[in-house]
C-alpha cells in the first residue's frame, strides 16, 4: 500500500508536538535567536510553495522580504502606525510587487524564469541603495516595536516572541491550506506535467500567477516581521544573498515537504550564529560547502530523506 | 457518409526554421467517426495535433472547430470546448494518485479551482465520479496506488478515464497503443471503441492492424503533405501509399 497515508496520519500529532515545542522554547533558548528562526522558517515555507509545489524557481525572493521590511519600517517608524497595520501594510506592499514580478516573469520556464526573478530583484536593490528614504547602506534604523493594537508592548521579548510564534502559525496554515486545496491540486498536476494540465483545459498561468503572489506576499510577512524584531530594515534583506539562502535552507531542509523549510531555516540560523563568532566571514565558504554536500549526496534534504527512511521502515 | 464536420483544418502549414514540417494540410473529420492519421516517422503527425489543439501556433492556415475559427484561441480555451488531446508519450501527473489523475480532469466542473482557501476534502465528492471512470478502464483496483508505479499500459488508460473525465465531444489519441504488448493493445482497442460513441477521435498510429479494425477514415501523411484519404480499403490499394510505405511494414498484410 503506499504509504504516504501512514505519514499522513501522524502529522496532526508532529504539528501539536511543535506547536507545543514553540510554546515553551522561549523558556530554554533565547527568544531574540528563536523569532530570527521563525521569520526565516516563514520565508522559507512561502518559497518552498513556489518551488515545492508549482515548480518555479525564484531566484529573487528577497525583493520581498526586503521590500516589506523596508514598507512595515516606514509605516511604524514614519507614519506611526501600529505593528499589526505595519506588517500587513508589508505584506501587501510584497503582494503587489510579486504580482508584478510574476507577471513580467511568468510566460517564461526553468532557468528564464529564475533569471528574470533575479534581474528584478537586482533593480529592486538597487532602488533601496539609491533612494534616501530607505536609508542606503545604514537600512531603516530605529524602528519602533510599538504596541501592538495599540495595547500589548512588545519591546518585553517575550510578547514579541509570542506575536512573532502566532504569525508564524498563520502563515504557515496559510500555506498548509493552500497546497492541501482545490487549487493546491492543480498547481501540483502543473508542476508534474504542465501540458498534460492544458490539455485538461487549465490556464496554468493564471495558477503560476496566484502561487507567485501567496508566496510573495507570505514572504513579505517574513521580512515585515523580522523587521520588528530587529527594530531595523536592513540592505542584506534585499541583496540577492538573502535570495540564494532561502534557496539553501528550502533544498537543505527538504523541497516540497512541508516541514523541510523550518528544519532548514533552523539549520541555517544555527549554523550561522555559531559559526559567526568562531569564523568570521568564512561562514559564506562553510555554507558553500554545505549546499554542495545537499546537492551531491542528499538531495530530498533532511526531511525529504527521514521520509524516505520512515517510509521504508513502514512496508518492512 | 455525409455527416456534420466537426473538424475542419485549411491550408494549415507549419514551419520550423526554413523547414516545412506541415505543409497545406486540409483536413476535415466527421462527427462520430473515428479518424486516423497515419504516415511514416517524421511526417509530421504529432505537429497536426499540436497545431489543432493550439500548442503550436501555424505559420499559415486556419483551424476550424464545430463551424468556430479557433486557430488564434489558447490551447486550454480550446480544451475546454470539448476537444482533448492526449500526448505521443504518457501524460499522467505521476506523484499523484491514479484517483487522484482523474480527479484533476473532473475538478473543473466544480469551479472551484482557483479555490485555495478551501479544504481540498472538498474534492471528496468528485470520488464516486472518478471511481466510475476508473472502473469504466479497468482501472478501480489500483485508486490508490501512485501513478508512476504503474504498468505503461495502464498508464495509458488512466490517461483516457482522465481525458473522458471532461466528456470531450472530440479526442486526439496520439499512438494510443505505442510500446504496447499483444494483450495491452487489445484492451486499449477495446476501450477506444468504447468511448467513441458519442464522440468523435482523431487518433495517430502506426499499427495498421489497429487502424484496419478500428477506423472509419484515414488520412495519410507523408513530408507534411496529405498523400491519400478514404477508407481503409481505399487507402490501402492507392499505389503512391504503398510506395512510401515500401521498406516499413506492407500496408496490406495489416489486415488481421
Ligand atoms: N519543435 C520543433 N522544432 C523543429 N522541428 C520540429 C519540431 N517538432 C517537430 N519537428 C520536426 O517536424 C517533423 C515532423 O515531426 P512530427 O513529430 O510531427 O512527426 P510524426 O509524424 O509525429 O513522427 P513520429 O511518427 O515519429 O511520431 C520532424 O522532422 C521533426 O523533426
Ligand atoms: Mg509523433
Amino acid at each position: 500500500m503506499n504509504s504516504k497515508s501512514y505519514l499522513e496520519t501522524k502529522l496532526p500529532l508532529l504539528f501539536g508536538v511543535l506547536f507545543v515545542i514553540g510554546l515553551v522554547a522561549p523558556f530554554a533558548v533565547y527568544p531574540t535567536f528563536l523569532m530570527k528562526i521563525l521569520c526565516y522558517a516563514l520565508f522559507a515555507c512561502a518559497f518552498n510553495l513556489l518551488l515545492g509545489f508549482a515548480g518555479l524557481l525564484s531566484f529573487g525572493h528577497a525583493a520581498f522580504l526586503g521590500t516589506a521590511g523596508y514598507v512595515c519600517g516606514m509605516m511604524v517608524r514614519d507614519v506611526g502606525v501600529t505593528p499589526e497595520v505595519g506588517i500587513l501594510a508589508g505584506t501587501v506592499a510584497a503582494g503587489l510587487l510579486g504580482w508584478l514580478f510574476g507577471t513580467l516573469a511568468i510566460r517564461r520556464t526553468g532557468i528564464y524564469f529564475a533569471m528574470i526573478t533575479l534581474a528584478l530583484a537586482q533593480m529592486v536593490f538597487f532602488l533601496a541603495l539609491q533612494i534616501k528614504e530607505t536609508g542606503g547602506e545604514d537600512g531603516l534604523q530605529g524602528v519602533p516595536r510599538g504596541h501592538l493594537f495599540g495595547v500589548v508592548d512588545l519591546s518585553d521579548n517575550l510578547a514579541m516572541y509570542y506575536l512573532v510564534f502566532a504569525i508564524f502559525c498563520v502563515g504557515f496554515f496559510v500555506i498548509y491550506r493552500t497546497i492541501h486545496s482545490p487549487f493546491g491540486q492543480i498547481l501540483k498536476a502543473i508542476r508534474e506535467n504542465e501540458p498534460r494540465a492544458v490539455s485538461l483545459g487549465y490556464d496554468v498561468n493564471k495558477f503560476k500567477l496566484i502561487a507567485f503572489v501567496i508566496s510573495a506576499a507570505l514572504a513579505g510577512t517574513a521580512g515585515a516581521t523580522k523587521t520588528l524584531v530587529f527594530q531595523l530594515a536592513s540592505l542584506s534583506d534585499v541583496h540577492w544573498h538573502a535570495s540564494g539562502e532561502v534557496v539553501l535552507m528550502t533544498l537543505l531542509g527538504g523541497l516540497g515537504t512541508i516541514l523541510g523549510p523550518i528544519v532548514g531555516a533552523a539549520t541555517i540560523v544555527s549554523l550561522q550564529t555559531q559559526l559567526a563568532d568562531s569564523v568570521g566571514s568564512w561562514v559564506t565558504v562553510i555554507m558553500g560547502v554545505i549546499f554542495v554536500i545537499c546537492v551531491l549526496s542528499f538531495r530530498r534534504g533532511i526531511v525529504g530523506e527521514l521520509q524516505v527512511l520512515i517510509k521504508r521502515s513502514g512496508v518492512n | 457518409m455525409s455527416g456534420e464536420i466537426i473538424l475542419e483544418t485549411r491550408g494549415l502549414t507549419k514551419e520550423f526554421k526554413g523547414f516545412t514540417a506541415v505543409s497545406d494540410v486540409n483536413l476535415k473529420v466527421q462527427r462520430g467517426t473515428i479518424h486516423a492519421l497515419i504516415g511514416p516517422n517524421g511526417a509530421g503527425k504529432t505537429t497536426v495535433f499540436n497545431l489543432v489543439t493550439k500548442f503550436l501556433p501555424p505559420t499559415a492556415g486556419s483551424i476550424h472547430f464545430k463551424g468556430e475559427d479557433i486557430t488564434h484561441e489558447a490551447p486550454a480555451v480550446t480544451a475546454r470546448r470539448g476537444f482533448v488531446r492526449s500526448f505521443q508519450i504518457s501524460a499522467t501527473f505521476p506523484h499523484l494518485t491514479v484517483m487522484e489523475n482523474v480527479r484533476i480532469g473532473l475538478q473543473r466542473k466544480l469551479g472551484t479551482e482557483f479555490h485555495f482557501w478551501k479544504s481540498e476534502r472538498s474534492l471528496d465528492k468528485l470520488n464516486d465520479q472518478a471511481m466510475a471512470l476508473l472502473e469504466s478502464v479497468d482501472l478501480a483496483s489500483f485508486a490508490d496506488s501512485v501513478t508512476a508505479d504503474m504498468p505503461y499500459g495502464r498508464k495509458r488508460a488512466l490517461e483516457i478515464a482522465t481525458t473522458l473525465a471532461l466528456e470531450p465531444d472530440m479526442m486526439l489519441l496520439d499512438e494510443p497503443t505505442q510500446g504496447m504488448g499483444h494483450e495491452d493493445i487489445e484492451r486499449v482497442v477495446a476501450l477506444i471503441r468504447k468511448v467513441s460513441a458519442n464522440r468523435t477521435v482523431l487518433m495517430v498510429e502506426h499499427n495498421l492492424s489497429v487502424v484496419a479494425n478500428l477506423c472509419d477514415r484515414i488520412t495519410v501523411l507523408t513530408r507534411g503533405s496529405v498523400l491519400a484519404e478514404g477508407t481503409y480499403d481505399e487507402v490501402s490499394k492507392n499505389p503512391q501509399v504503398l510506395a512510401a510505405y515500401v521498406g516499413s511494414d506492407n500496408i496490406n498484410d495489416a489486415h488481421h
